[in-house]
C-alpha cells in the first residue's frame, strides 16, 4: 500500500483491511466449526454405557446396633436434662451389692450369678472384686462425687454368668438416677413415658407393675404397650409373638431410691428425709432387639458384617 | 412357687379364672411366670365306676377283662392290666375321649383281640400320685357309679407358677399367697389352717432339748406323737403335693412337705426311737465335725454351722437337711415333730459353703419369723392325728418363743403424696393395710401402723408401708409427670463427645464397628507372641477357660471377628472396636480401664469395580491413613516412630506418639500371628488409647483467604537412613515463619542418579503470610533457609527442579 500513489492508498487500504477482516472471520468461523466438530467427535467417543454400575466414593461404615441404640437412648435423656456418667466395670462387692442394700443372702451374690475376680476368698467381703452385674454401682459412686440435685444416666457393659438365646455373659445396661427434693413415682412414670415414646413411637403408653429390688422402694417393673399388635392380636389376626398376646412388653426395672441407699451417702448431702429420687435400669440389647426385631441376642455378638450392615 | 388353684381356693376363691387371678397378682406385685394346667382335661370323661366282674383275658395272663358300671345304663367292658383289680371295687374310670395329663386322648381300643372301652385308672395316670403298680381303689362312702370323678378327687387344676421376690418369704406358702389374693381381689379369706389347734402348750418332760446358740436358733418347737401308723397319704393330699411339684412318699413325710407348702415353714420329723438318749442339742458344730445327711452324703461342718445332735452325736444340719440316722421309716411308731426358726444369713452361708440347697434352706435363708413355727406345728398336729391315727402328747417344747412385737411405723398422708406424686385418702390406706393384716391407729398426720409378725423383717420403714399402699391402690392411678429439675441441665461431657467423634470418624472412612467380648482365654498372649505375658484380670468362676480373663488389648476380639467374617465369606474387612481394656495396677484392687479404639483392615482398600477390578490390598499405609482420618477429626497433632511389637511385622510397625508420649501402635500384623487366626492375608491395624488424646482446644480463626499462597515443590536427596518425618521436621522448623505446610508427595530411589543409599523425597511446600502477598524474593529467602538446614542437619541436598 505504501508504494501506491497516495490517492489510491485509502481505497486499497480499506479494501485490504476488509479482505483481511473477512479472511480472519472465515478462519475463525472455520476454526469454530472444526472445534465444534472435534468436540462433537470427542464427546461421541466419550460415550459410556450408562447402565454399567456406579463407581461410588468410599461408603460409610456402620456403628454397631448396640452403639446406635445407646446413643439414641442417651440423646433422649440428655434432652430430658440428664447427664451421662460412666463407671468401672470391674467393681467391689461394696458398690455392686452392699451399698445397694442387697441382703447378704441375696442370691445374686452367688458364684452362679456373679463373676468374681481372683483372688476372692469370701464373696461377702466388701472389698472383694467382681465384674459388675448392673450399672447401678455408679449410683453410689455418682452420689459420693456430687451433691444433689443429681440427674444422670449410666450406660455401660455389665456381666452375668448366663448364656442362651436371651442371655449373654456380657451385655449393656443404661442406669438412670434422679435425686432431688421432690422427685415422685409419678415423675418416674412421666420420664419413662417420654423415653418410650421417643424410642418406640408417639402412640406408646407405659405401665408400672409393683416388684421388688433391693435398692428401690417402692419398686416397679415397667411395661411399654406393644407396637406390633392391637391388644395382643396382630393385623393378620394371630396372637402377637412379640408381647405373647398380652399387649405389653416388659422393658425395665425401676423404683424410688431406697432410704438405705441414701444412708450410705448421707455424708455427701443425701439425707433420706430431705431428698428422694428414682432409679431405673434397662438392657440396651433388649431395647435394640425389640425395636429392630432381632430374634436372638447372640447375633449382636457374632458381629457378622452382613448383620452389621443392616442398621 | 407352684400354687394349684384347687388348693388356693380352699382359702381364697375370687370369682375369677386363672388368667384373671394372675393378672391381679401381677399388677399388685406378685410376678406370675406362667399358668400351667395340671392333671387331666375333658373332665366329663372321668367318672366313678364299680367293677361288676373281673375275668381273665383269654389271650393274656396279666390282663383282666372287666365289666364296669359307669352309671350310664350299659356297663362298659374295660381291659385292665393291674394285678389288684377285682369285682366289687369302686374305681376311677376314664372313658374314650378323656385327655390324659400328657395331652394324649384316650380311644376305644382292642387289646389282644378284646375290645376295651376306657381305662381303670392308677394314681400316676391322673398325675395325682406316683403309684403305678395297681389301680386306685376308692372308698365307697357315698360314691355312685357315673359320678363325675372331679367331685371325688382333685384330678384337674390350673397351677400358678409364681416368682416370689426375696422380701416375701411369707408367700412361699399357699396360705400366704391366699392372703395376697385376698388383698388384691377383695375375695374373702378363710381363717388360717392353724386356727384349729389341737395339741397343748406346756412342758414335755419326757424329752430334753438344749439350745446352746439362741442367736442362730431364735425358736425351736417340738411335739411328740405316739401310735403313728406309717402308710400312704390319702389321694387328696397326694394330688395337692403332685400339683405343687412334690412326690408323695408316706404320710408322715408327706405331712411335713404339705405343711411347708401350705405355711411356708419347713418341718422335720424324727423317729423318736432313733434319737439317742431322748435328747436333742442345738449347737454350733465343731470344726470338721461330720454328719450323714438324708441324701446319703457325709458332710463336713465348720464352727459357724449349726447342727442338731442327740446323745450319740450329730443327727441333722439345722435348717438345711436332716440326718440319715434318725429319719422316719416304715417301722416308725413314735415321731418327734421339729419346727424351728433359724437365722437366715447363717443358713444361707451354711448352704453356700456345703453346696447344699434344699426346700427348707431356701425358705429359712430368707428369714422366716418365729411365730410361723407354732402355726406349722398346729397344722401338722391336725394332720398327724387325722392321717396317721397318731396321738399327740400333752405339752410342746418351745425354746425361744415368739419374736418381739413388730415395729410401729408412722405413715404420713403428706409423705404418701410426696413420694408417689398423688394423694391416697387415709381411709383407703387403712383399708389396704388392714386387708394385709396390719393394725392401724389414727395419728395426727396419718396412721400409726404395725405390720403382722410374718412381715416383721420386710416392713420396717415408712417407704415400705407406702409401697404396700401404692401397689394395692393401683400404680395405674399415678400421674405421668416430669421432674421439676430445679435448673439442672443435661449434656455430654467434652470427653464423651470426643469418643463419639472418634467412632464417627472411623465410620465415615467406611469402617464397621464391632462389639467384642471383654473376656479372653489364657492362650491369647501366646498367640500374640507376647512374652512376658502382660498381667491380666483373672476370674474365679469363668463360664469357660476361653472366657477366664479380661482383655488387655482390643486386637484379640478384632482378629476373632475377622476370622469369623472371613470364614463366612466376607473378603474385605474394615472393622473397629471402641471400649475398655482392663489393666491391673499396683495401686489398688481395681484395674485401670482405659478406653481404647482399634481398627483392622483386610483386603482391597476400595471395593473392586468394573473400572478397577483389583484395587490394592490394605497395608501399613492404609491403616495409617485411617488413623490419620481419625486423629485429624479429633484435631490432634500426632506422629509415629519405628517400633517393635511382637505381634507386628518387624519392618512395618510403628508407635503412635502424641506430644511425644506413646499412645498406641500401628502396623501390619505379624504373619505368624495372623496364621494363629488362620488368616493368610495382610492384616493392617492400629490401636490407640483414646483417653490419652486430649480434648482439643477451641480452634481460633486464621486469615487464610485474603492473600494468595505460594506453592512450590522441592526434591531433597537424603541418606536412606533418614526418615521422612525427620526431613519434614527440619523443613517445617526452618521454613518458619512463612511456610504454612509441607507434605511428602513422592519418593524416588535411583542409585545411578542419586548415588547408592540415597533417596529423593519430593516435598510440596506452601508459603503464606497473613498480612500481605509474598514476593518472589521473600519465598526464595525462605527456600534458601530450608535448603541450608537440610544440608546442615541431615546432609541433604536439594535437587534442581
Amino acid at each position: 500500500v505504501a508504494e501506491l500513489p497516495p490517492e489510491q492508498r485509502g481505497a486499497v487500504g480499506r479494501a485490504a483491511n476488509e479482505a483481511r477482516r473477512e479472511l480472519e472471520q472465515a478462519i475463525e468461523q472455520r476454526e469454530q466449526e472444526l472445534s465444534a466438530h472435534e468436540l462433537q467427535a470427542r464427546l461421541a467417543e466419550d460415550r459410556v454405557d450408562v447402565t454399567l454400575p456406579a463407581d461410588p466414593l468410599p461408603q460409610n461404615g456402620r456403628l454397631h446396633l448396640i452403639t446406635q441404640t445407646r446413643r439414641e437412648i442417651e440423646d433422649v435423656f440428655i434432652g430430658l436434662g440428664f447427664n451421662v456418667a460412666e463407671g468401672p466395670e470391674v467393681e467391689t462387692v461394696y458398690y455392686n451389692f452392699d451399698a445397694l442394700n442387697h441382703a447378704r443372702t441375696h442370691p445374686a451374690r452367688l458364684l452362679t450369678d456373679t463373676f468374681y475376680v481372683k483372688p476372692t476368698e469370701d464373696i461377702l467381703d466388701p472389698n472383694a472384686v467382681l465384674l459388675r452385674v448392673h450399672t447401678s454401682p455408679m449410683q453410689v459412686r455418682a452420689m459420693e462425687g456430687e451433691p444433689p440435685p443429681m440427674y444422670i444416666i449410666v450406660p455401660g457393659r455389665v456381666y452375668r454368668p448366663d448364656s442362651d438365646a436371651t442371655h449373654t455373659p456380657q451385655f449393656h445396661q443404661i442406669e438412670g438416677l434422679a435425686v432431688d427434693t421432690d422427685i415422685t413415682l409419678g415423675d418416674l412414670q412421666g420420664t419413662l413415658l417420654a423415653f418410650a415414646r421417643a424410642i418406640f413411637g408417639e402412640e406408646r403408653e407405659v405401665r408400672m407393675r409393683p416388684h421388688f429390688f433391693p435398692f428401690t422402694e417402692p419398686s416397679v417393673e415397667v411395661d411399654v404397650s406393644c407396637f406390633n399388635c392391637n391388644q395382643g392380636i396382630t393385623a393378620d389376626g394371630r396372637r402377637c409373638p412379640l408381647c405373647k398376646g398380652t399387649a405389653w412388653i416388659e422393658i425395665l426395672g425401676a423404683g424410688m431410691v431406697d432410704p438405705n441407699v441414701f444412708e450410705y451417702v448421707r455424708e455427701y448431702g443425701y439425707d433420706a428425709e430431705k431428698v428422694q429420687g428414682f432409679a431405673f435400669g434397662m438392657g440396651i440389647e433388649r431395647i435394640a432387639m425389640l425395636k429392630h426385631g432381632v430374634p436372638d441376642l447372640r447375633v449382636l455378638y457374632d458381629n457378622d458384617v452382613r448383620f452389621l450392615e443392616q442398621f | 412357687m407352684r400354687v394349684p388353684l384347687e388348693w388356693l381356693h380352699e382359702y381364697c376363691a375370687p370369682p375369677l379364672d386363672a388368667a384373671a387371678v394372675a393378672e391381679r397378682l401381677a399388677m399388685t406385685g406378685t410376678e406370675v411366670e406362667r399358668i400351667e394346667p395340671h392333671g387331666v382335661t375333658a373332665l366329663e370323661n372321668f367318672v366313678v365306676g364299680k367293677v361288676l366282674a373281673a375275668n381273665k383275658h383269654p389271650n393274656a395272663d396279666r390282663l383282666s377283662v372287666c365289666i364296669v358300671d359307669i352309671g350310664d345304663g350299659d356297663p362298659s367292658q374295660i381291659v385292665c392290666g393291674a394285678p389288684n383289680v377285682a369285682a366289687g371295687q369302686t374305681v376311677a374310670v376314664a372313658k374314650p375321649g378323656a385327655v390324659m395329663p400328657d395331652g394324649s386322648i384316650l380311644k376305644q381300643a382292642k387289646l389282644r383281640g378284646v375290645h376295651s372301652n376306657g381305662m381303670i385308672l392308677a394314681e400316676d395316670e391322673l398325675a395325682i400320685g406316683t403309684e403305678h403298680a395297681g389301680i386306685m381303689v376308692l372308698s365307697e362312702d357315698g360314691l355312685q357309679p357315673g359320678m363325675p370323678l372331679r367331685n371325688v378327687l382333685p384330678i384337674s387344676t390350673d397351677v400358678l407358677v409364681l416368682e416370689i421376690t426375696p422380701n416375701r418369704p411369707d408367700c412361699l406358702g399357699i396360705y400366704g399367697v391366699a392372703r395376697e389374693v385376698h388383698a388384691a381381689t377383695g375375695a374373702a379369706l378363710s381363717p388360717p389352717p392353724w386356727a384349729q389347734a389341737p395339741g397343748s402348750p406346756g412342758d414335755l418332760d419326757e424329752f430334753k432339748l438344749t439350745v446352746e446358740c439362741p442367736d442362730l436358733c431364735p425358736r425351736f418347737t417340738a411335739r411328740i406323737f405316739d401310735d403313728v401308723q406309717i402308710k400312704p397319704s390319702p389321694p387328696w393330699l397326694k394330688a395337692r403335693l403332685m400339683a405343687a411339684g412334690q412326690r408323695p412318699i408316706s404320710n408322715v413325710v408327706d405331712i411335713t412337705n404339705y405343711v411347708m407348702l401350705l405355711t411356708a415353714q419347713p418341718l422335720h420329723a424324727f423317729d423318736l426311737d432313733r434319737i439317742a438318749g431322748a435328747q436333742l442339742t442345738v449347737r454350733r458344730a465343731r470344726q470338721g465335725e461330720q454328719v450323714d445327711t438324708l441324701d446319703g452324703q457325709t458332710r463336713t461342718l465348720d464352727e459357724d454351722m449349726v447342727l442338731i445332735a442327740d446323745a450319740e452325736g450329730p443327727t441333722s444340719i439345722a435348717g438345711v437337711m436332716g440326718g440319715a440316722r434318725s429319719e422316719v421309716q416304715a417301722d416308725t411308731h413314735r415321731v418327734l415333730m421339729e419346727v424351728a426358726n433359724w437365722n437366715g444369713p447363717n443358713i444361707h452361708r451354711t448352704s453356700l459353703k456345703l453346696g447344699l440347697r434344699s426346700e427348707a434352706s431356701t425358705r429359712f435363708e430368707k428369714q422366716l419369723q418365729p411365730e410361723q413355727a407354732l402355726e406349722a406345728q398346729a397344722v401338722a398336729t391336725q394332720l398327724m392325728i387325722e392321717l396317721c391315727d397318731a396321738r399327740v402328747r400333752e405339752g410342746t417344747i418351745d425354746a425361744g418363743g415368739p419374736g418381739p412385737p413388730p415395729k410401729t411405723i408412722r405413715l404420713r398422708d403428706a409423705k404418701i403424696n410426696m413420694l408417689l406424686g398423688a394423694p391416697v385418702p387415709r381411709e383407703r390406706s387403712r383399708e389396704i393395710l388392714e386387708a394385709l393384716e396390719f393394725t392401724t391407729i389414727d395419728a395426727a398426720d396419718g396412721l400409726d401402723v404395725q405390720p403382722p409378725a410374718f412381715r416383721r423383717a420386710d416392713i420396717t420403714r415408712e417407704a415400705d408401708v407406702i409401697e404396700e399402699v401404692a401397689r394395692l391402690d393401683g400404680l395405674d392411678k399415678l400421674p405421668a409427670t416430669l421432674p421439676s429439675r430445679h435448673g439442672a441441665s443435661g449434656r455430654l461431657t467434652a470427653r464423651q463427645r470426643l469418643r463419639r467423634r472418634a467412632a464417627d470418624a472411623l465410620v465415615a472412612q467406611g469402617l464397621h464397628e464391632i462389639v467384642g467380648w471383654s473376656f479372653v482365654g489364657p492362650e491369647l498372649p501366646q498367640r500374640l507372641r507376647l512374652n512376658p505375658e502382660p498381667p491380666a484380670v483373672e476370674l474365679e468362676n469363668p463360664m469357660s477357660i476361653e472366657q477366664s480373663r479380661l482383655r488387655t488389648t482390643l486386637l484379640g476380639s478384632l482378629l476373632d471377628l475377622a476370622r469369623h467374617n472371613l470364614a463366612h465369606g466376607t473378603g474385605t474387612l474394615r472393622l473397629f472396636e471402641a471400649g475398655a481394656v482392663y489393666l491391673p495396677t499396683a495401686e489398688g484392687p481395681l484395674p485401670r480401664e482405659p478406653h481404647h479404639i482399634a481398627a483392622l483392615l483386610i483386603g482391597p482398600v476400595r471395593p473392586a469395580t468394573w473400572r478397577d477390578p483389583a484395587p490394592g490390598a490394605a497395608d501399613f499405609f492404609a491403616a495409617k491413613g485411617v488413623l490419620q482420618g481419625l486423629l485429624d477429626a479429633l484435631r490432634t497433632p500426632w506422629d509415629v516412630q519405628v517400633a517393635a511389637e511382637p505381634f507386628l511385622h518387624p519392618g512395618r510397625a510403628a508407635r503412635i506418639l502424641i506430644e511425644g508420649s506413646a499412645v498406641g501402635w500401628l502396623g501390619e500384623i505379624h504373619p505368624l500371628v495372623a496364621a494363629a487366626w488362620e488368616i493368610g492375608q495382610t492384616v493392617a491395624a492400629f490401636e490407640l488409647d483414646l483417653d490419652a488424646v486430649a480434648v482439643p482446644p477451641t480452634p481460633l480463626y486464621e486469615d487464610v483467604t485474603s492473600f494468595p499462597e505460594v506453592r512450590e515443590d522441592l526434591a531433597v536427596v537424603v541418606p536412606d537412613t533418614v526418615a521422612a518425618a525427620q526431613v519434614l521436621e527440619v523443613v517445617r522448623k526452618s521454613g518458619a515463619p512463612l511456610l504454612a505446610s509441607a507434605e511428602v508427595f513422592d519418593v524416588y530411589r535411583n542409585p545411578d542418579s542419586l548415588g547408592e543409599g540415597n533417596v529423593s523425597l519430593a516435598v510440596r511446600l506452601v508459603y503464606r503470610a497473613p498480612d500481605r502477598t509474598l514476593t518472589d524474593d521473600e519465598v526464595a529467602a525462605q527456600r534458601g533457609a530450608i535448603a541450608a538446614a537440610l544440608a546442615g542437619e541431615l546432609g541433604g541436598r536439594v535437587r534442581a527442579s
